[in-house]
């Protein structure tokens, strides 16, 4: 008998809708690349903490003043767009514009914090390896979260103009995937800098 | 046709060439003809073509660089280069062979052949793939521009700090290395996740994962662990390059930084890159040797398997090249244990292939003479690695020739000779012509005997105690004999690929037309005409077995379909189905030809330019034009179902 018969008759999306896009399984496997990027950046912080033998690492205790509530904003960013992802299913152009627009202000918000936290610090990028770790490694990230907000603005001005809805809202989806992810990175930069250096009792 | 179209259900149909849905397909698969379409296609079969013929321009060009060292190590004591020059070219020629060659030439192989395996009508991205074609391209150009200006890379190819910084290396060459390595990782990645997506959603209805082409084993493997291993070198260059021009200290003891950094960053990549460079090539014997032995590859499932352990393993054995930097006993004790534990994949690849040949009716044809002396070289390569796994015997063994003995053995051997195996199998397909028999044998002879006269003397060299990298050696030490020996078998081996170089080009002409299966081989690629015509295939192929042209012979109950399945003839569109049962799941719109992504990779190529001449401004421009027309690239089409409301 012939397989065909098993598979025919069947109705088939066509083109790129929701999880069944091209596009949704290489953003995923991006997002795998990226994620190893930063396990990379991260294993050279450790690698050199744990070599020191003398000297102070951290230099000095890192503040969270700045740095804790910044990491609230992007926390909720995350939240935004997935409000605006949820609008765009829905087909509600007034929610998907809403939580893409707020995504991207508390992207920019974090990004102007984060430029404010770098010009707090005592030591520069030139004065120590742990200078050259902190601002290497967080700003990779900001440039990260940089192209993040442009692929939001780029959907936002996509989706003004009608261009997606409870069909077809596979941009959005891989937008929205991506600035998890950045959030989640964050997390594991967040708790490698400002975090480990307490947990360790090392001043 | 106006009405909006989210979903339908796909026409069953049969076609042959000739037929009229053959004939509208064609209509919208051809591309444009002229200096545009050349430019701009996207079509897999022109882009893996061209991966072939620019990674054989690589190896023609690392071959050269390592004749001209052949010629100066010939005596004791010549003066055909100085040092500097010598410095140059081993690095050159390593960084050229390993990561120019070496893997372009498996992705070509691959990217002409996954969609044709797989029962598709392109790659998952056709227009990512031409992008990494241009980026490996001008990456490559990027590289040997260093010469132009006299300042190639010399630290060899793994680049140690503090030589390559810049107290020690204060010209441009270690730049030239670390952008161009950034740059060409760009395209490695992104292809990797290109297969990845290819093979895990774009099969034919019926292929579920179990009936996977092994050489897609091979090829969805590697894909996954440069995925996962490139960044690691990504910011190894990076870090380096940020150390040598912007005062970082990442690498500066005095303050903290840590000099094995380097090597651990540098060999989290480079170990895994070896099975990178070699799984895709012995998944391409494991795929057609069986074809010239007649039979259905014996163990499949645990070739499989092995590839994908291998793999794994290959991600736990970095610091076996990093035994001599005084590291604790306990790190040694492991990574060698893991070294030594990863013969037992291989060796059941090795005996899988033994057991295809002695049990099947092999047609001694160039192709199984070729992969006959893969199996040769590849126990050799994989006996020497299997002693360097060992701690004491890599203290005495490390960095002398046996060391480039081994390393020689395991990626001329198990790549070139596989990929010499694989080009007689599959150049007929590509071309639609056969390549001349007694030409092919006469090559194999010049390269089996070069290339083993060439390198084994190696290992005694090494053993003798002469180390690698040196530029000359004096008479007293009694190595001229050897090297001797040695220069001659590297020119016997060149002249073995000159002979097949004029095999390709005189087939090209005057061959025998091959047909659609001239082996009579059981893959999808065989079934469709030899050049496939622009779709590939008229009808998405069926498929119930692992070998869907031997199915009659084989007495397998089911029977695959690759003359009877879906049309799709809608316009560009292929089927993206389920990614372990490969079931029908959604119908693909393909994109047109494109201009965007030769711009982007020239976008980026001049941004690794003025990164490299520090021109802040125009890298500011660079930046620019790259988003712009990546912006330009994504937007949503109306054709590509990317839009509420589309028409078909």
């Amino acid at each position: 008998m012939s397989l065909i018969a098993d598979v025919a008759d069947r109705r088939l999306p066509v083109g790129s809708i929701g999880h069944h896009a091209t596009g949704w399984w290489a953003m995923l496997s991006g997002i795998v690349t990226e994620a190893a990027l930063f396990g990379y950046l991260l294993f050279s912080y450790y690698y050199v903490a744990v070599q020191q033998h003398t000297g102070s690492w951290p230099p000095e205790l890192p503040s969270l003043y700045l740095a804790l509530p910044n990491t609230i904003v992007l926390l909720v960013s995350s939240g935004a767009i997935w409000f605006g992802e949820r609008g765009a299913r829905r087909g509600n152009i007034t929610e998907e514009l809403f939580g893409i627009a707020a995504a991207i202000v508390l992207g920019i918000i974090f990004v102007t914090v984060q430029f404010f936290e770098w010009h707090n610090k005592a030591f520069s990028i030139q004065s120590s390896a742990y200078g050259s770790l902190y601002f290497t490694v967080t700003g990779f990230h900001m440039a990260h979260v940089i192209i993040g907000i442009l692929i939001l603005l780029s959907i936002f001005i996509w989706s003004w103009r009608g261009y997606f809805g409870p069909h077809r809202h596979s941009y959005v989806s891989i937008g929205t995937i991506y600035w998890h992810f950045i959030d989640v990175v964050w997390l594991a930069v967040f708790f490698t800098f400002y975090i480990t250096p307490y947990l360790t009792g090392r001043s | 046709m106006t009405e909006i179209e989210y979903d339908r259900v796909p026409d069953v149909a049969e076609g042959g060439p000739g037929s009229e849905l053959a004939t509208r397909l064609r209509r919208f698969w051809e591309g444009r003809p002229g200096l545009y379409g050349w430019l701009a296609t996207v079509d897999h079969k022109t882009l893996g073509i061209r991966y072939i013929v620019t990674a054989f321009a690589f190896l023609a060009l690392g071959g050269i660089e390592a004749l001209i060292m052949r010629i100066q190590l010939a005596q004791p004591n010549e003066h055909v280069l100085s040092p500097e020059q010598y410095n140059q070219l081993f690095t050159m020629h390593g960084i050229t062979m390993i990561l120019w060659y070496a893997l372009p030439i498996l992705t070509g192989f691959s990217v002409y052949l996954q969609p044709l395996l797989l029962g598709c009508r392109d790659m998952a991205l056709p227009r990512l793939n031409a992008f990494t074609y241009w980026v490996f391209l001008f990456s490559g150009i990027f590289l040997y521009a260093s010469f132009l200006i006299g300042a190639a890379p010399d630290a060899g190819w793994f680049n140690y700090v503090p030589l390559a910084s810049i107290e020690h290396d204060s010209g441009p060459n270690i730049d030239f290395y670390a952008l161009a390595n950034i740059f060409l990782g760009i395209s490695t990645t992104l292809g990797g996740i290109n297969f990845i997506v290819t093979i895990l959603r774009f099969r034919a209805p019926g292929m579920s994962i179990n009936r996977l082409p092994i050489m897609s084993w091979g090829t969805l493997t590697i894909s996954v662990a440069s995925v996962l291993s490139i960044p690691a070198v990504s910011v190894a260059f990076f870090l380096l390059w940020m150390d040598r021009h912007f005062g970082t200290h990442f690498f500066d003891p005095a303050t903290g930084g840590q000099p094995l950094l380097w090597q651990h960053l540098f060999w989290l990549w480079g170990h895994p890159w070896v099975y990178i460079i070699v799984l895709p090539a012995l998944s391409m014997v494991s795929q057609a040797l069986p074809v010239c032995c007649r039979r259905p590859l014996v163990g499949y499932s645990l070739v499989a398997l092995a590839t994908v352990l291998t793999m794994v393993l290959g991600f736990g054995v970095w610091l076996h090249h990093m035994f001599a930097t005084g590291l604790p006993t306990m790190a040694l004790a492991f990574f060698s244990a893991v070294s030594i534990i990863i013969a037992i994949p291989s060796a059941v690849s090795l005996f899988a292939w033994l057991a295809t040949i002695w049990t099947g009716r092999p047609d001694f044809s160039t192709s199984f003479d070729f992969f006959a002396g893969f199996i040769i070289v590849f126990v050799i390569g994989g006996v020497s690695g299997f002693m360097t796994a060992s701690v004491p015997v890599d203290w005495q063994l490390t960095d002398t020739y046996f060391v480039v003995a081994h390393i020689h053995y395991v990626l001329i051997g198990w790549n070139l000779f596989a990929v010499l195996g694989a080009l007689y199998h599959w150049f007929p397909k590509m071309s639609g012509r056969m390549l001349n028999e007694t030409l092919g044998k006469i090559s194999f002879w010049f390269v089996f005997v070069g290339f083993n006269v060439g390198f084994f003397p190696m290992h005694i060299t090494g053993l003798l105690g002469m180390p690698r990298r040196v530029y000359t050696y004096s008479a007293d030490m009694g190595w001229g004999t050897l090297n001797l020996i040695s220069s001659i078998g590297a020119f016997v081996l060149a002249i073995g690929l000159l002979i097949t170089l004029v095999n390709v080009i005189r087939s090209l002409r005057v061959g025998v037309l091959a047909g659609p299966n001239p082996w009579d081989a059981d893959t999808l690629e065989w079934a469709t005409s030899s050049p496939p015509p622009p779709y590939n295939f008229a009808v998405i192929p069926t498929v119930a077995s692992r070998s869907p042209l031997w199915e009659a012979r084989l007495g397998e109950a089911r029977s695959s379909t690759p003359e009877r399945g879906f049309a799709l003839d809608h316009g560009k569109e292929t089927l993206g189905t389920t990614m372990l049962d490969a079931v029908p799941d959604v119908i693909v719109k393909m994109p047109e030809d494109s201009l965007a992504p030769l711009l982007l990779s020239l976008a980026l190529a001049a941004l690794f330019t003025t990164m490299m001449v520090e021109a802040w401004f125009w890298l500011i421009a660079s930046v620019v034009a790259i988003l712009v027309i990546t912006m330009a690239w994504l937007w949503p089409r109306r054709s590509l179902g990317e839009i509420e409301g589309s028409t078909t």
